[in-house]
């Protein structure tokens, strides 16, 4: 049984980072933006939370060290995507070109910032954050090894944003609008709906969500920043794609693909898996052909939104 | 034919408002860090890459050379509307492919480096042809199955690379060197350029620049990409097939990414393929320079030279208290504000409009 307990929480650590940052993708998606700046969004968010934890280390408890290091990170990704927001909604540029401006630019810019202030590029701190056992819920069998055990703050966290995003996105007038705007934003703006404000939440939530991702995905996982995120913003997007766009199915996607990410990284220690001696790279790989082979089938009819990724254009019909 | 010309210069003009605009964000951001510093570091960015004379110039073409052809990978994708995002894997592909055939056929002797520098566009070819064809036929979103390509390259070239003993270099977890044949020939560049890492792979380059200038613009085949490029309904109404022309699209893109990948890991400089799981950046460099080029196949070729100048000055930053990712940050600015070419139109166009109102001319049908 604890084999099975240590995969799960190793699964949580790569699925939470992974759904935040693609319910956040979702959000700019479904208000018309295409926001492919989410992986240079996270390490934005990421550097200035991970500095911020840098340079309190040790002043306060550790708990309330990561809960303004996760609002400076929010902060910090909604203020960065203003700069995809105003590109994409005022200039009507390309928006792909501007998100991978936007990629290019943090990672240069996390390490020349961090070289000015401290002369090298980690950003080091140390991780006081890691809850051993939640009281009281810890000693629930089963669920509580699972998700109470060995935890951080950012699982429950991720688990309430997913809550929150699928109430917001269905059951509010906010949520009706923002799809309406991604769907058809002519009629969107017919009915009276400022569209542009729309798209300008959209971006800005999928900003904020993003730059938490980042600092949730390396928080658990390291012990220093060293302005990258391994991917997990492109990842992100494979996953809102896996999950067509609708919050509960971005929530499975996104254990399908941590726990592929979880086997590879801790397979030596399973022993049924250690056994079957598959080289560590076949599951690297895995979670992307498996999502080439289900897009295959399920790309003929997408449920993308359809104004996705065009400017908005209110002279057009 | 007059129209065309404006519009040309007019997506130049952007380029250069879009360049000035980089280039003065890198300005204030080295004066916010070290103001005593910043003129004279920024000066070097500038002119650095002339600091060893000819020697300078030659590193400059070394380092344009892969990225003038990720950057013509991407351009010529974007010209038939397609996203190639997908350099990085094609690159890091065409790489494996020069260097397996670089060490392992040795006996091929003379025509050793022509053969290697084939797979690497073969290997690039058909990391371009897998997103080809399922968007052909699956309609699978070219830029997400690029982006999965990617990973699905760089996994498979490190593990290609580690699980093969007579490729992997244990002691620096890295490939072999290549053997000696299988480097490109330096072509008589080394005599002009004394002293620098350049060799034939720029002229590869350029030959390469003006074959898809040919093909794009020179051939009916091209001209059916182009059409596609521009409106896919109006190409598949014209009986082009446009499914064919995206799965040849994306396998030109690819085998061109593939041969940067060749040209870098076969130019004899020490270049290995590092064990890593880090995407290639030569192959994200591309698509700043297809943006920056406008991706047109000799805008391509300068973006590219400008690039690698601004590298090479940049190399010389170290010497001020400034890292090199400076140069990374003005490129991103660059990219970011070569988006807002419409602005620039729209700017141009209110110009013109004064200056008809002015001269009390009326130039009606000329806002195109």
């Amino acid at each position: 049984m604890s084999v099975i307990y240590f995969i799960f929480q190793q699964t949580m650590l790569f699925t939470i980072p992974l759904m935040i940052v693609a319910l956040g993708g979702m959000f700019s998606e479904r208000s018309g933006v295409v926001n492919i700046a989410l992986e240079g969004i996270m390490i934005m968010g990421a550097f200035t939370g991970i500095l911020f934890l840098n340079l309190t280390g040790g002043s306060m408890s550790g708990q309330l060290q990561l809960i303004l290091a996760i609002l400076i990170a929010m902060v910090t990704g909604g203020v960065f995507s203003l700069t995809h927001a105003y590109a994409a909604i005022n200039m009507k540029a390309d928006q792909t070109i501007s998100g991978t401006a936007l990629n290019m630019f943090a990672p240069a810019f996390a390490i020349f910032v961090a070289r000015v202030i401290q002369g090298v590029q980690q950003v080091q701190f140390n991780n006081t954050f890691r809850i051993d056992s939640v009281p009281v819920l810890g000693k629930i069998p089963v669920l509580g090894p699972m998700l109470f055990q060995n935890a951080y703050i950012t699982t429950y966290l991720g688990i309430i944003i997913l809550l929150v995003s699928a109430l917001v996105l269905y059951r509010t007038r906010f949520g009706l609008r923002l799809r309406a705007c991604g769907e058809h934003p002519q009629a969107a703006d017919a009915a009276g709906i400022n569209v542009y404000r729309m798209q300008y939440a959209g971006v800005v939530i999928s900003g904020a969500l993003a730059g938490l991702g980042g600092l949730v995905f390396v928080v658990p996982t390291s012990t220093n920043f060293n302005a990258d995120v391994a991917g997990y913003g492109f990842l992100a997007i494979a996953v809102l794609i896996f999950g067509q766009w609708k919050p509960w199915k971005i929530l499975g996607a996104s254990l399908f693909f941590g726990l592929m990410k979880a086997v590879a990284a801790a397979y030596s220690g399973i022993p049924f898996l250690a056994s079957m001696g598959i080289p560590s790279y076949l599951y690297k790989m895995v979670p992307y052909i498996a999502t080439m082979v289900v897009l295959m089938f399920t790309s003929k009819n997408s449920q993308a939104p359809r104004a996705s990724g065009i400017p908005f254009d209110k002279g057009q019909r | 034919m007059k129209r065309k010309n404006k519009g040309n210069y007019v997506g130049v003009l952007s380029s250069v408002f879009a360049i000035v605009i980089g280039l003065f964000v890198g300005l204030v951001v080295l004066i916010l860090c070290n103001p005593a510093q910043a003129f004279p570091g920024f000066f070097t960015i500038l002119t650095g890459a002339f600091t060893h004379g000819m020697k300078g110039v030659g590193q400059v073409f070394y380092y344009a050379t892969p990225i003038i052809l990720t950057g013509l990978s991407v351009g010529f994708a974007f010209k038939t509307g397609v996203f190639n995002i997908g350099t990085p894997g094609q690159f890091i592909m065409g790489a494996f492919g020069a260097v397996y055939v670089g060490i392992m056929w040795e006996q091929l002797g003379s025509a050793h480096w022509i053969a290697a520098l084939l797979a690497s566009i073969v290997m690039g070819a058909v990391w371009g042809l897998i997103p080809g064809l399922l968007k052909a036929y699956f309609n699978v979103n070219v830029v997400i199955s690029c982006i999965m390509m990617n990973y699905i390259g760089m996994y498979l070239v490190n593990w290609s690379v580690r699980g093969n003993k007579a490729l992997f270099n244990t002691l620096r977890n890295e490939s072999k060197n290549v053997a000696a044949t299988a480097v490109i020939p330096k072509m008589g560049l080394d005599k002009v350029f004394a002293g620098s890492s350049v060799n034939g792979g720029i002229l590869i380059a350029v030959a390469v620049v003006i074959l898809i200038y040919v093909l794009l613009n020179k051939t009916a085949f091209g001209y059916e990409l182009k059409a596609v490029g521009f409106n896919q309904d109006a190409g598949k109404y014209a009986g082009i097939n446009e499914k064919r022309n995206v799965v040849a699209a994306m396998v030109i893109a690819g085998a061109i990414a593939g041969l940067a990948g060749g040209l870098l890991y076969l130019a004899g400089t020490g270049k290995h393929i590092e064990i890593k799981d880090v995407l290639a950046s030569e192959g994200f460099t591309g698509i700043s320079v297809a943006l920056l080029g406008l991706s047109h196949p000799i805008g391509v070729l300068f973006s590219g030279l400008f690039i690698a100048y601004l590298t090479a000055g940049g190399f010389y930053l170290q010497l001020f208290e400034f890292s090199t990712e400076i140069i990374d940050i003005i490129v991103a600015v660059i990219i970011y504000f070569s988006a807002f070419a419409l602005i620039v139109r729209s700017i141009l166009a209110k110009l013109r409009e004064r200056k008809a109102k002015g001269g009390e001319k009326s130039e009606g049908g000329d806002q195109a």
